[in-house]
């Protein structure tokens, strides 16, 4: 059963068009790699799958329900929960708050209980705080909760990134370039927790990435984009051997010496 | 020093005797002495030897409590110069309820607003038309000034149409960012002050240049709200709730969220936080505050007129955040006051001791030089020190410092007061 389904998906700027007629069917609890070459695209698809970009045409549908047209935060109410290729974190709050923020659809408390501290509030934000941590138990920062998200690690700041994504309850979480500028041991702890976040947290997740050995090792689908457009998708193996994709990343010259 | 420093930290009964003795040295000489400008800021500076003891916010907030309720008021009493204290009290009580309103919109949610004295203006307005015979020339029914009852519901109506306010001048703002955001609300301050300014045709409402004058004073019990040592008392209470309301907010799910849309306003969104909705409240927040100190501001003035309104004011407002700590509560308290008693008492007291001495001939000082005129000047000195060399402010911004146990802590009762705890010993009582 396909969980998000996109058709004829197409984003132009202006004269230059980013993604061009994209189709793609994600299998509910499936983890799907969008790879291509710098500029192919892959970003604009996850913004515009998160609603940061309107498409041109086309249409995307989370669970059979088209949300084109809704706005971010509405996005990530209907269960689309992603990260950023350029860390975007709250750099001058705590990692406990950050991760917090990203419960912040599921708290109640309005602006006249929080002045009146009213009990329903203060269970919830406590309530909150002991999730939150969890969260980053599961990412493994809990010795870090207490520090200014900016002071973090370049490594760790991509997996608070992925605790707060986790904070918002999604259904399909969209990681883009998880794994940039991570070293080979952080790289294997990543695929680790990709791998058990969807097992444990009925996920489906789709994710961009350059480093081919994490996406092959993790996808079970792997799409490809090239220009904007799609060139190939199929398991790794038919990924690994298609002539296109070859093309794309090392030009056809190379490509023809190679085969 | 450090070890000094710590020392003392570590030593309870050391702060409370130094403390003790400091508030009694500086009540006993304010209370002797007919008029001395230092032991009245002397006295008040114990407020921010307070703060920096590690005693609990309780004992905090009641020994606060019993300098400005009592001692503060008692001890001025005795001088000639009671009431000009207890009007630069008043006023410092009045600046740092808008400097922590500002603080939402600047500090905790990242919007730099350069014409917040609108909202101020607003409130005055507000209660200056309907307490004054001027809502006789456009409304139709009832008559006109109100009696000075009415005060006390009109702090809320200030409120509420200063809130009103923010949000209809957010809706315009919200589709801009950053620099262009300064502009809009540069001129939003401006276009309010020229409306109120020219609003006395063709229907007179606010009687243009001319101003509201005579503004009934509040009243309570058949008592007449008539001098600035009864109206600190007002303003004390407002800054109470004002406090109160922020510390509230400050570490909750909104003041997360304002916090969030500061950092970054794309990845706020794709965590689900609506943009619009919290921005609005920020500015609702906000401007409400200086809504309410706008209503006193006219009973106490008892005349309004837009020349109090100009962007100067807004500025002092915006230095005031600045110098303190932008997003720190008790860094915009310290700036408010410091820049209150600045321009009211610092420089007015050196203008006077410097005619003094060129009236006595020991000096001559020409009249373009006097510090009372330099307040500008002061300020721009303030901007670019604090740019360049502290611009975090006096008393920077803390986030909280959460408890591992309280995290942990799975079962089902836990800790009166545990919770969230800031650096050193200061609780915030998040659950309290």
């Amino acid at each position: 059963m396909s969980i998000l389904t996109v058709k004829n998906l197409t984003k132009q700027f202006g004269g230059l068009v980013a993604n061009s007629n994209i189709d793609m069917d994600v299998e509910k609890g499936s983890i799907t790699a969008v790879i291509g070459p710098n500029g192919a695209g892959k970003t604009t698809f996850f913004n515009m799958v998160t609603g940061v970009y309107q498409p041109t045409s086309g249409d995307i549908l989370l669970n059979g329900e088209s949300i084109v047209g809704l706005k971010p935060h509405q996005v990530t109410r209907k269960g689309i929960a992603r990260t950023f290729q350029n860390i975007r974190l709250f750099g001058a709050i705590t990692v406990l708050e950050n991760v917090m923020v990203g419960m912040h659809t599921h708290l109640h408390g309005g602006l006249f209980s929080t002045i009146f501290n009213l009990p329903h509030v203060r269970k919830e934000e406590k309530e909150a705080r002991k999730e939150a941590y969890r969260l980053l138990e599961y990412v493994g920062l809990e010795s870090l909760f207490n520090e200014e998200a900016q002071n973090l690690p370049y490594g760790a700041q991509r997996k608070l990134e992925i605790a707060r994504a986790l904070a918002t309850q999604p259904k399909v979480l969209l990681l883009d370039e998880p794994a940039a500028g991570m070293n080979p041991k952080e790289t294997s702890e990543l695929t680790k927790l990709i791998y058990n976040m969807r097992e444990e947290l009925d996920l489906t997740i789709i994710l961009i990435e350059h480093d081919m050995k994490l996406v092959m090792e993790i996808s079970e689908h792997i799409v490809v984009l090239d220009h904007g457009e799609k060139i190939a998708e199929g398991t790794p193996d038919e990924i690994r051997n298609n002539q296109k994709v070859i093309e794309a990343y090392l030009g056809k010259g190379a490509a023809a010496t190679a085969s | 020093m450090k070890n000094w420093l710590s020392t003392i930290q570590a030593n309870k009964r050391l702060q409370a005797i130094m403390i003790g003795l400091y508030i009694v040295v500086t009540f006993l000489s304010l209370y002797l002495a007919q008029k001395s400008v230092i032991a009245f800021l002397l006295l008040l500076a114990s407020l921010l030897l307070l703060y920096f003891t590690t005693f609990s916010n309780r004992i905090k907030w009641l020994v606060a409590g019993l300098v400005m309720v009592v001692l503060l008021p008692f001890a001025a009493s005795q001088g000639e110069a009671y009431q000009s204290y207890m009007e630069v009290a008043t006023l410092v009580g009045i600046y740092i309820a808008m400097a922590l309103g500002l603080n939402i919109v600047v500090g905790m949610a990242g919007l730099l607003d350069l014409g917040f004295v609108a909202f101020f203006a607003i409130g005055a307005y507000t209660y200056g038309i309907f307490a004054t015979s001027q809502a006789n020339n456009f409304m139709p029914f009832g008559h006109y000034p109100l009696s000075g009852g009415s005060f006390w519901v009109f702090i809320f109506i200030g409120c509420l149409a200063a809130a009103l306010f923010g949000i209809l001048l957010g809706i315009p703002v919200l589709r801009v960012k950053g620099d262009y955001l300064a502009i809009v609300t540069l001129g939003f301050g401006e276009i309010i002050r020229i409306i109120f300014n020219n609003l006395d045709k063709p229907v007179n409402i606010t009687n243009g240049a001319m101003g509201l004058a005579s503004v009934q004073p509040p009243k309570l019990f058949g008592l007449d709200f008539m001098y600035p040592s009864q109206f600190y008392y007002i303003v004390l209470v407002i800054l109470l709730v004002v406090i109160f309301a922020v510390r509230r907010l400050e570490y909750s799910k909104i003041g997360r969220a304002w916090k969030a849309v500061r950092e970054n306003e794309i990845a706020a969104q794709s965590m689900g936080i609506h943009l619009v909705r919290t921005k609005l409240m920020a500015f609702a927040v906000g401007a409400s505050f200086s809504g309410m100190m706008g209503v006193v501001f006219a009973a106490k003035q008892t005349f309004v007129d837009p020349t109090s309104f100009t962007l100067l004011e807004s500025i002092t407002i915006l230095v005031m955040v600045i110098l303190g700590g932008m997003g720190s509560v008790p860094g915009v308290i310290l700036g408010a006051a410091l820049v209150t008693i600045l321009n009211l008492q610092v420089l007015t007291e050196l203008t006077n001791w410097l005619n003094q001495l060129s009236l006595n001939g020991v000096i001559s000082i020409p009249d373009a030089l006097s510090p009372a005129k330099m307040q500008r000047f002061i300020f721009g000195a303030i901007l670019i020190l604090f740019a360049l060399y502290r611009p975090q402010g006096l008393l920077p911004a803390k986030n909280p410092v959460f408890k591992k146990e309280d995290l942990t802590d799975t079962s089902g009762h836990p800790p009166m007061n545990a919770g969230v705890q800031k650096e050193g010993a200061q609780h915030v009582h998040l659950d309290s």
